[in-house]
C-alpha cells in the first residue's frame, strides 16, 4: 500500500471506522467471465470490493463495467441469454452457488439504476416495498420508522416528509434517484451497487447524490459505475478501469488518477479515448 | 358511354399526365435553380388534378342525371285516377325503369311492338323477366327515357373528359423549378386521410340514426317505462290486424340474462386470460412463447357460430348428463343454460383478454422489473406488487373491452343460452339475451311496422349505448394509464 492510500484511509478514519475494516474484502470476483449468447462480454476479471469503501468502475462505453456490476447481485440472471463463469464471493460465500438464494442475495446486495425508476406508487410505498416483501416490519410503526430513517439516510426526508402519500413518479429526477437510493437502503443491504446513478441528473442533483454516496460509505459498501472521471475521483476510494471486457487496472483512486500503471488508463482519464 | 369506361379513360389520362409531369420536372432538376419538389411530386400533382375533379364531376353528374331521369318519367306518366291499374305512382315509375332497362337488351333495329303482350316474349327471349302488370302506355315512355339517358350520359362523359384533360394541362403548365407540388400533394393526402376517418364516424352516426327513428316509432306504441322497467318479456306474436293483443316488452329479463351470461364468461376468461398473459409475458422462454401465443390466438380466429355449435351439441348435453349422473337421475343443468353459454363464451374470450393484457404487461418498463428484482423481490412478488398494479388501469380497460364483446356476442348465445326470457338466479337454467331477442324478432315474417319487430331496434339501440359507454370508459382508463410513465 502506498502513501496515497494511507491518505485516503485517514479520510475514512474520520468516519468512526478503524483502519482494519478497510482491509476487509467484502466481495471478490475471481476470473469472472460473462457471455451474452455466443458473445463474450467480460473476460477473466479479478476484482476485490473492500468493505466501507466506494469502488468506482470506469471505462469507455461497452467495456463491461455495467456487466460486471450486474454480476454482483446476479441481475444478469434476468437476461435469458446471459451466462456467468468464474467465481464471485460475498463474505467468502460463492454467490453463484446452488445453495445461495438469489432473493436473499439481492436483499444483501442492493442496486440503484441508471435511470431513476420509482414504482408508480406513493413515496411511502416505494420505500416500504422492500421491507414489506422481506417482512422486516411487524407493525405499522416499525414500517414508519424504517421509511423515515431510510429517507433520512438518503437525504431526501426534509423534501418529502409532508407528502409521503403522493406518487413517487411526481418527484424531480434528482429526488427520484434519492428515493430509489432510500428504497435500496430500506432493505438494510450490506453492499449497494449503483449503475451510473447520476447520468440522468442535472449538476445540482448530481452533487447532492455524490454527497450522499460519501455519507453512505460509513454504513455500506458501495460499487459505482460512472462515465464521469471527476465523479470517480470525487466519490471513490478505489477505482477499476475496464476496457473491451478486460479489467485493465485497479487501485487506489488517488493513484489511478495521478500515476496509473497502464497506458490505456492514462489515455482514458486524460480524455484521449472513450 | 358507360361511367365505368369514362372512369377508366380519366385514370388513363391521369397516368399519362403523371408520366409527362415527372419527365418535365426531371428535366428541371439539372437546371441552375434547386427544384422545390422532387420530380414524382409534380407527376402526382398532375395525376391528381387530372383525376380527382373529373371523378367528382362524374359522380355528381351520374347522381344528378338519375334524379333528372326520375322526374322526367314521373312527369311523362299519365295522371293517376281511381281506375289506374298500378297500385302506386312509385311502382309505376319503377316499372317504367325496369322496362327501359329491358329494352336496352333488345337488338338494335328490332321493330318495337306497341303492346306489352307482344313485347314480353321478345324480352323473355333475351332473358329479361318483367312484372306482368307492365302497361302498354309505358313502352313509349321507356323508349323516351332511354334516349334522354343516352344523351345525358354522353354529355356527362364529354364534360368529364374535358375537365380531366384541362386539369392535366393546368398541372403540367404549372411545373417550374420552384413550384410547390410537394405541398399540394401533401395537403391532398391530408384531406384524403381525413375523409377516410370521417367515413367511420359518419357510419356510426348513420347506424345510430337509423335505429333511433325506428326506436321512436316503437316507443309510440309501447311506453319507455314499460320497456325499460318491465319484468315480463312476452311480445305475443299477434296475427296482423288482430289489434289489442299488444304484448309486453320488458327489457329487464333480457338485460339480466345478457349481463349474467357476460359475467359468467368474464369469470372464465379474465382469470385464465390474465394468467396466461402473465405467463407469456414474464415466464415463457422465447421458444415457448413462439408456439403458445399463436396457438392461443388461433382460438380468436374460430367463428363464434362454431363455438355455438360446440356448446349446443357437445358441451350442453355433456353437462346435462354429468349433472344427471351426479344426482342420480334428474339433471340440474339444463341442455341450454347460462352456465354452458357463459363457459363457451368465456373460452372464446380468453385470447382477447390474454393478448390485450400481454401487450399491456410487456409495456411496463423493464426498469420497474429491475427495480423490484434488485430489491430482492421474487418474480411473483414483482408481478403481484409492481407489474400488475402498474398495468392495472390498462388491464381494466382490456377487461371492459372484453365485457362489451361478451355483451354484444350473438351466435353463441342464440344456440347455447336458449330463447326463454326467464328471470332467474340459477346459472343452470336457460336465460336469454338482448342479442338473441333481436335475432328472434327480426327473423320470421312479422309485419315490419308492428311493435313486435320494431322492438328489435329499441333493443339494438340499448345494446349499442351499453357497449358504447363501456368502450368509452375503457378507452378513458387506457388513456389515463398511458400518462403514467411520461
Amino acid at each position: 500500500m502506498n502513501i496515497m492510500t494511507e491518505q485516503s484511509l485517514e479520510n475514512a478514519v474520520g468516519d468512526k471506522m478503524n483502519a482494519k475494516s478497510n482491509e476487509v474484502i467484502k466481495m471478490r470476483g475471481d476470473k469472472v467471465g460473462v457471455f451474452y449468447g455466443e458473445k463474450q462480454a467480460l473476460f477473466d476479471v479479478n476484482l476485490d470490493v473492500r468493505q466501507n469503501q466506494v469502488t468506482a468502475l470506469i471505462g469507455p462505453s461497452g467495456c463491461g463495467k455495467s456487466t460486471f456490476l450486474r454480476c454482483l447481485n446476479r441481475m444478469n440472471d434476468t437476461i435469458d441469454s446471459a451466462r456467468v463463469t468464474g467465481k464471485i464471493t460475498l463474505d467468502e460465500d460463492d454467490i453463484y452457488d446452488k445453495n445461495i438464494d438469489v432473493v436473499e442475495l439481492r436483499a444483501r446486495v442492493g442496486m440503484v439504476f441508471q435511470k431513476p425508476n420509482p414504482f408508480p406508487k406513493s413515496i411511502y410505498e416505494n420505500v416500504a416495498y422492500g421491507p414489506r416483501i422481506h417482512g422486516l416490519a411487524k407493525r405499522k410503526s416499525d414500517m414508519d420508522q424504517i421509511v423515515e430513517s431510510s429517507l433520512k439516510k438518503a437525504a431526501i426526508w426534509n423534501e418529502v416528509k409532508d407528502r409521503l402519500q403522493e406518487p413517487g413518479t411526481g418527484l424531480s429526477g434528482g429526488q427520484q434517484q434519492r428515493l430509489c437510493i432510500a428504497r435500496a437502503i430500506a432493505v438494510s443491504p450490506e453492499v449497494i451497487l449503483m449503475d451510473e446513478p447520476c447520468s440522468a441528473l442535472d449538476p445540482i442533483a448530481t452533487a447532492r447524490v455524490e454527497e450522499l454516496i460519501d455519507e453512505l460509505r460509513q454504513n455500506y459498501t458501495i460499487v459505482i459505475v460512472t462515465h464521469s472521471m471527476q465523479q470517480a475521483a470525487r466519490v471513490s476510494q478505489r477505482t477499476a478501469m475496464f476496457h473491451l471486457g478486460y479489467l485493465v487496472e485497479e487501485g487506489a483512486t488517488d493513484k489511478m488518477f495521478t500515476n496509473p500503471d497502464d497506458k490505456r488508463t492514462q489515455d482514458y482519464i486524460t480524455g484521449r479515448f472513450g | 358511354m358507360s361511367s365505368l369506361l369514362v372512369l377508366a379513360i380519366v385514370i388513363a389520362i391521369g397516368v399519362v399526365a403523371f408520366v409527362i409531369g415527372r419527365q418535365r420536372a426531371t428535366a428541371h432538376e439539372t437546371g441552375k435553380v434547386k427544384p422545390h419538389s422532387r420530380a414524382h411530386y409534380h407527376g402526382w400533382w398532375a395525376f391528381l388534378l387530372a383525376v380527382l375533379p373529373a371523378v367528382l364531376l362524374l359522380a355528381v353528374w351520374d347522381i344528378g342525371s338519375s334524379v333528372y331521369l326520375d322526374r322526367h318519367i314521373h312527369a311523362a306518366l299519365p295522371e293517376r285516377t281511381v281506375d289506374s291499374k298500378v297500385a302506386s305512382e312509385a311502382l309505376d315509375a319503377s316499372l317504367v325503369k325496369s322496362l327501359a332497362k329491358g329494352l336496352r337488351r333488345l337488338d338494335a333495329g328490332t321493330p318495337l311492338p306497341a303492346t306489352f303482350a307482344e313485347l314480353q316474349p321478345l324480352l323473355i327471349a333475351k332473358g329479361v323477366a318483367l312484372a306482368s302488370d307492365t302497361q302498354d302506355y309505358m313502352i313509349p315512355i321507356a323508349v323516351e327515357a332511354n334516349t334522354v339517358q343516352d344523351r345525358l350520359g354522353l354529355f356527362g362523359a364529354v364534360l368529364t373528359l374535358a375537365l380531366s384533360i384541362a386539369g392535366a394541362f393546368y398541372a403540367l403548365r404549372q411545373i417550374a423549378p420552384r413550384a410547390r407540388a410537394r405541398n399540394n400533394v401533401e395537403r391532398l393526402m391530408l384531406w384524403g386521410l381525413l375523409a377516410a376517418s370521417t367515413i367511420a364516424i359518419l357510419t356510426t352516426v348513420g347506424i345510430v340514426l337509423s335505429m333511433l327513428f325506428q326506436t321512436i316509432t316503437f316507443f309510440e306504441s309501447v311506453s319507455p317505462m314499460s320497456f325499460f322497467f318491465g319484468t315480463v318479456w312476452d311480445p305475443r306474436f299477434a296475427a296482423a290486424g288482430s289489434g289489442g293483443s299488444q304484448g309486453q316488452f320488458g327489457l329487464i329479463p333480457l338485460l339480466a340474462g345478457t349481463l349474467y351470461i357476460a359475467a359468467v364468461a368474464l369469470l372464465v376468461a379474465v382469470p385464465v386470460g390474465l394468467m396466461s398473459a402473465v405467463y407469456m409475458a414474464e415466464y415463457a422462454s422465447p421458444k415457448v412463447r413462439a408456439v403458445v401465443k399463436p396457438a392461443l390466438e388461433l382460438l380468436a380466429g374460430i367463428p363464434t357460430i362454431v363455438y355455438g355449435i360446440f356448446a349446443v351439441v357437445t358441451l350442453g348435453p355433456f353437462l346435462r348428463d354429468l349433472s344427471a349422473a351426479l344426482t342420480g337421475g334428474s339433471p340440474f343443468i339444463q341442455g341450454q343454460s347460462i352456465f354452458t353459454a357463459g363457459l363457451v363464451m368465456g373460452v372464446m374470450l380468453i385470447p382477447v383478454v390474454s393478448s390485450l393484457s400481454d401487450d399491456i404487461i410487456t409495456a411496463v418498463p423493464r426498469a420497474m422489473r429491475d427495480g423490484s428484482l434488485g430489491l430482492g423481490a421474487t418474480r411473483s412478488e414483482t408481478i403481484k406488487r409492481v407489474i400488475l398494479p402498474a398495468a392495472l388501469p390498462g388491464i381494466v380497460g382490456a377487461i371492459l373491452l372484453t365485457a362489451s364483446r361478451a355483451i354484444g356476442e350473438t351466435m353463441i348465445v342464440v344456440l347455447a343460452a336458449g330463447v326463454a326470457a326467464n328471470l332467474t338466479a340459477n346459472p343452470f337454467e336457460a336465460m336469454t339475451t338482448i342479442t338473441v331477442k333481436i335475432v328472434n324478432q327480426l327473423t320470421g315474417d312479422l309485419e315490419f311496422n308492428s311493435p313486435q319487430t320494431l322492438v328489435a331496434f329499441a333493443l339494438g339501440l340499448t345494446l349499442f349505448v351499453l357497449t358504447l359507454v363501456m368502450n368509452i370508459v375503457a378507452l378513458y382508463i387506457v388513456r389515463k394509464y398511458r400518462e403514467q410513465y411520461e
